[in-house]
């Protein structure tokens, strides 16, 4: 829970031409945006770990739900209306779904050859509320996530889900659904962008950060 | 072929059982699993139960809380497995109140016009 460790990773710019010449690529897709200053957020990061992501695959979920109970402090509920719990319920499943879909898809893809940590951040602002989640990616597995996000933004979300439904059935051997972005999307109306960085410590990393804002 | 007792997959976050009294597979809890290799044995229970009653099969979800995409998959695959079959009943029984439910069930009429959504 300590976001000691940003102290150790190395330095993010945080603007979107950044001076810097150690920037070596830096590209947007989607609805990404640099989140201006708000002392208002809270932020989970995770470590690289000795032990096997099986083990420790439940930490999902639990974060997941930790942020959602977190977060429904500042939707109170009022017995008298109805509508105010039916609310609280509502934001609590959407963010519990989104940070767990989110904390399972940095997990399996993070770079295992880097000790660059994964974090997941929630903010709130007037109507929306904001996840960064950000966590480092094989070079060689870059072009297919790019090329699976320009699918996901140029598609229709309702045909491309049903075309990768009927797709993952033909298929015995698909081991991974790629259904959690597009549930986002389709059934929670999220919006979604991406930042692919390097970032030069003293080897060459390459991190993501998946943007997603619902409307609140 | 004797018909085999069909048997519950249970661990400390979810439950899913045949009940025979009602006919129905009842899944329960937080479904989060990581995989559809972690998926398989639920994916052989329900096939089980589908070889057994058809042409007949009804789902449970009314307790089910957490369903993670994966997991959203399994079921469509098993519904797509299901339509495949032909001349099959399939029902599902879900709760309103879960919000995944209310959301993401629906689009399982897309894969099988046929099927009986029931939203409690």
């Amino acid at each position: 829970m300590s976001p000691s460790f940003l102290s150790r990773s190395p330095l993010i710019p945080s603007n979107v031409f950044p001076p810097t010449s150690k920037l070596k690529m830096m590209e947007i897709f989607g609805n990404y945006e640099e989140l201006p200053f708000t002392e208002e957020y809270l932020i989970i990061g995770f470590s690289p770990s000795s032990v096997p992501l099986k083990q420790r695959w439940r930490n999902n979920g639990l974060s997941a739900d930790f942020l959602a109970d977190y977060l429904i402090t500042f939707f109170p509920s009022r017995e008298e209306e109805p509508e105010s719990i039916e609310r609280q319920h509502e934001i609590k499943g959407a963010v519990s779904y989104i940070a767990n879909e989110l904390l399972e898809n940095a997990m399996k893809f993070n770079d295992e050859k880097t000790d660059y940590p994964i974090s997941i951040r929630l903010q709130l602002d007037t109507e929306r509320m904001v996840f960064t989640i950000t966590n480092s990616i094989p070079k060689e597995n870059v072009p297919s996530f790019q090329s699976y996000i320009k699918e996901l933004t140029t598609s229709d979300p309702g045909e491309l889900y049903i075309h990768k439904l009927e797709k993952n059935a033909d298929d015995e051997n698909c081991t991974s659904s790629g259904l959690g972005l597009l549930t986002m999307i389709l059934d929670y109306m999220a919006i979604l962008g991406w930042k692919f960085e390097t970032v030069e410590g003293t080897e060459e990393i390459i991190t993501v950060t998946t943007m997603v804002q619902l409307t609140v | 072929m004797e018909i085999q007792r069909i048997e519950e997959i249970k661990t400390d976050d979810y439950r899913i059982w045949y009940d025979p009294e009602t006919k129905r597979v009842i899944c329960q809890g937080s479904l989060r699993l990581s995989g559809m290799e972690e998926y398989a044995p639920i994916v052989e229970l329900l096939n089980a139960v589908l070889e057994r009653d058809k042409p007949y099969i009804i789902l449970n979800l009314q307790q089910l809380e957490f369903l993670n995409s994966s997991g959203i998959s399994m079921l469509s695959k098993f519904v797509i497995n299901v339509r495949q079959k032909g001349d099959i009943e399939m029902s599902i029984q879900g709760s309103q109140t879960i919000p995944w439910q209310g959301k993401s069930l629906k689009n399982l009429l897309r894969l099988m016009p046929s099927l009986k959504l029931e939203l409690n």
